[in-house]
């Protein structure tokens, strides 16, 4: 098969190579010059670009890394740079944020377009772990699309608790209130507590024990109404619930009322300010009152 | 291997291998002159023409609008032609317009073979112009072909420089030319030389500047032959009654010198001139029969025209015809011609439904668009006094040029009232006042409250957005949920 006996192919009128194989010939239709000289540029380049980029992984030496290559080209260093940019160009728009007050910028359709977007993007990486997509809440973690809030919900009110959080120690501007863990601390017994928890499920409404209840109205208007008002409507400015609707941030079963009154809840929201920008707090606050509670 | 162990020495050394590379042997087309060389001229002005000419168009079309009649405006999401502007959602239009083009080469291909190479291929247009230029510089097929086997000398490095000269700047031309399509042209023609250009104007301009210079300079019919898809593809688009550029050899043969003394008599037309061959911008000899590489560019047809009256003969010795009917005619028979097939008749059926259906579309083309998207997290939201509000993205597209204000209300929902963040509405209105910025896309965030107890799981609600200068309304359902059962 290598005699390189080559002759015209009758029917193809085509040269062969003189390969032969169980009476198989093989024809010899040129491949034009360029095709091979296109092939070797590629090697050549392969060659270039393998030093000039990153490129052979694992050497012995360079640990779990490859060779950087000799123009230093790095994606991270890109999305750093686009990153940069990305910033510079939101510092625009981001200075017309700052210019406007908070109403403004709601009643601004474009500003508000825009701080919708920003806001939107920024509480899906910050706030939505633990409020959820769209504000839904979580038992613990209360519902921000909905009208009821604890400490306040105008734009100003939501703006101040993204800021300064709610119970966050080294903030002093922060929202701070005690609620006393009644059971823990021995404030109560256990059979005051019983009979408080019922009390509280009679403000929306519940089944209740009637002659429990009525112990427990007595306890609420000594040690609950202080706060929580002496009809129960709570009080915004400490932050205490209001306990005649249908709410309950930590659950509205009578074991949860109970754990709440013996052990206190007193969240804790971390302060904002400092590890947001202001602009992105501002956009927050819109995007926040924006989900249906804004007052 | 395993048949010849060790093969004996050979007393003479045996020959070489023939090589498996071939070297492209350089072709230098004659001048032809005729009909079809005329219309060559023609198309290649007309096309050439447009290419430069069509991005200076202006199309006034409103404040604060691109007003370039053919834009591909990437940062604003448009697509401008003329008075069609496609905004990204109708990006079908596109789709149907290459869907017509397709089936427009279709249909000449199976009536006419390939004239799209021949005549309209950018690939043979500016490779026929880079050609005039070498000519120009150069000479005929004869002179060029003696300068290249001429040693070096100043008149031919002048010739040969000035040729590659000119043909980068053609290049630049059209590299720069296709830019224009993407960018304001005044604009783009002006920062492109103060150094404000995008880098993809300079990457794009710079690129087709180089295939330019490459592929009709340098490459030119290994293009066709090497690496277009299209001389494969038509085999499939054509069939026995296709006209292609076509030697006739049952006028032709058999050919031969022609002698004074015998004349025509007992003998073919075909007088061996190589005319044919010398005129054909792909190197082949048409008397072949049908090739690949033949872009049907009917150049040879010009050529044997020009002889065949020289030598007293009708001419269309070369001409399209069909090799069906070639055969037909050698055997004596007289020759069908179909133009009218089942393949021709279903490409142009297809092509005025697809357009008929493209044009109904832009008729009716609305001047806004509404759009709702409900919340998905929270799907609703109980209020404190028991009520259930559901929250909605309310996207409006304004495709006119003016801003307006339009009357958005809601309906099919009892008892329901709804308020759009950031606008006022007065109290128990049943409408309210949506304001939409000119030829742009809006957001507004909607939220629909309705008292619970009478409502399922799931519910629906209808919005209409009027223009009530025009009269134009636009109504989109949604769904409306609340913890009802299922």
């Amino acid at each position: 098969m290598s005699d390189q006996h080559t002759e015209i192919d009758a029917h193809s009128g085509v040269e062969t190579t003189g390969h032969t194989w169980d009476g198989i010939q093989e024809l010899n239709n040129p491949l034009p010059r360029w095709w091979l000289i296109v092939w070797y540029i590629s090697i050549a380049w392969a060659l270039v670009y393998m030093v000039l980029m990153p490129a052979i992984p694992a050497l012995p030496g360079l640990g779990s890394t490859n060779t950087p290559g000799l123009l230093g080209q790095s994606d991270r260093s890109l999305v750093a740079e686009k990153v940069a940019a990305m910033n510079a160009e939101r510092g625009v728009a981001s200075q017309r944020l700052m210019a406007a007050s908070l109403t403004e910028i709601q009643n601004d359709l474009n500003l508000q377009q825009f701080a919708m977007e920003m806001g939107e993007s920024a509480f899906g990486d910050n706030c939505a772990t633990c409020h959820g997509a769209g504000g839904r809440g979580a038992k613990g973690y209360p519902m921000l699309a909905d009208d009821i809030w604890l400490w306040s919900g105008t734009l100003d009110g939501i703006e101040q608790t993204i800021r300064h959080g709610i119970r966050h120690e080294g903030d002093d501007a922060t929202r701070f209130s005690a609620m006393p863990a009644f059971g823990r601390d021995k404030l109560l017994t256990s059979s005051e507590i019983d009979d408080l928890v019922q009390h509280v499920l009679s403000f929306s409404g519940r089944d209740t024990d009637a002659a429990a209840a009525a112990e427990g109205s007595t306890i609420f208007a000594a040690q609950c109404a202080t706060c929580h008002g002496a009809n129960a409507k709570g009080d915004r400015s400490v932050g205490a619930p209001d306990l005649t609707d249908a709410e309950w941030i930590f659950g509205g079963e009578p074991s949860d009322i109970e754990a709440t009154i013996s052990n206190a809840r007193n969240a804790h929201m971390p302060a904002w300010q400092g590890r947001l920008d202001d602009p992105t707090i501002k956009a927050l606050a819109v995007y926040v009152h924006s989900l249906g509670g804004g007052e | 291997m395993n048949h010849v162990a060790n093969p004996p020495k050979a007393s003479n050394p045996p020959p070489a291998p023939p090589s498996l590379y071939e070297r492209r042997k350089q072709i230098y087309p004659k001048l032809a002159h005729g009909k079809f060389r005329m219309i060559k001229w023609v198309v290649m002005a007309l096309t050439l023409g447009a290419y430069y000419i069509v991005p200076w168009i202006r199309w006034p079309r409103g404040e604060g609008i691109p007003d370039q009649a053919v834009l591909a405006d990437f940062a604003g999401e448009k697509f401008y032609f003329f008075f069609i502007t496609i905004w990204p959602q109708e990006i079908f239009y596109l789709a149907g317009l290459l869907i017509v083009a397709t089936f427009g080469l279709f249909l000449v291909t199976s009536l006419l073979g390939r004239v799209w190479c021949g005549y309209t291929c950018p690939q043979t247009v500016w490779t026929d112009l880079y050609i005039w230029v070498e000519r120009a510089f150069e000479g005929d097929r004869a002179a060029r072909m003696r300068l290249d086997k001429a040693p070096w000398s100043l008149n031919k490095a002048v010739r040969k420089i000035g040729k590659h000269i000119v043909w980068l700047i053609i290049a630049f031309l059209t590299g720069g030319a296709l830019i224009l399509y993407w960018h304001d042209a005044p604009t783009i023609a002006r920062t492109f030389f103060t150094g404000q250009a995008p880098l993809t104007a300079y990457f794009f301009a710079g690129l087709l500047t180089l295939t330019t210079y490459f592929l009709a300079g340098w490459m030119r019919e290994q293009v066709c032959t090497y690496m277009c898809p299209w001389p494969r593809i038509q085999g499939a688009l054509t069939d026995e009654y296709a006209l292609n550029v076509t030697y006739r050899y049952d006028r032709g043969e058999p050919r031969g010198p022609l002698r004074k003394e015998q004349g025509f008599e007992g003998r073919g037309h075909c007088i061996d001139c190589k005319q044919c061959v010398q005129v054909c911008p792909m190197g082949i000899d048409i008397r072949d029969g049908a090739q690949l590489e033949c872009i049907h560019c009917a150049l040879c047809i010009d050529a044997c025209d020009d002889i065949m009256t020289r030598v007293g003969r009708p001419t269309g010795l070369i001409a399209y015809d069909t090799d069906l009917a070639v055969a037909t005619r050698a055997a004596g028979g007289k020759p069908v011609y179909k133009l009218l097939r089942t393949r021709t008749v279903l490409y142009a059926v297809l092509m005025v439904a697809i357009s008929a259906l493209i044009l109904v579309g832009l008729a009716k083309e609305p001047t806004f668009e509404i759009n709702v998207l409900k919340d998905r997290s929270p799907p609703f939201v109980q209020l404190a006094n028991g009520d259930v509000r559901n929250g909605y993205t309310l996207k409006l597209v304004n495709k006119a040029t003016t801003a307006r204000d339009t009357m958005v209300s809601i309906s099919g929902l009892p008892g329901a009232e709804f308020e759009i963040i950031g606008l006022s509405k007065p109290d128990g209105a049943k409408e309210m006042e949506l304001p939409l910025e000119q030829y742009g896309v809006d957001r507004f965030r909607l939220l629909v409250t309705a008292p619970a107890a009478s409502l399922p799981h799931r519910s629906s609600l209808d919005i209409t957005v009027l223009d009530p200068v025009t009269g134009e309304s636009h109504t989109s359902s949604a769904a409306f949920t609340t913890a009802g059962a299922e």
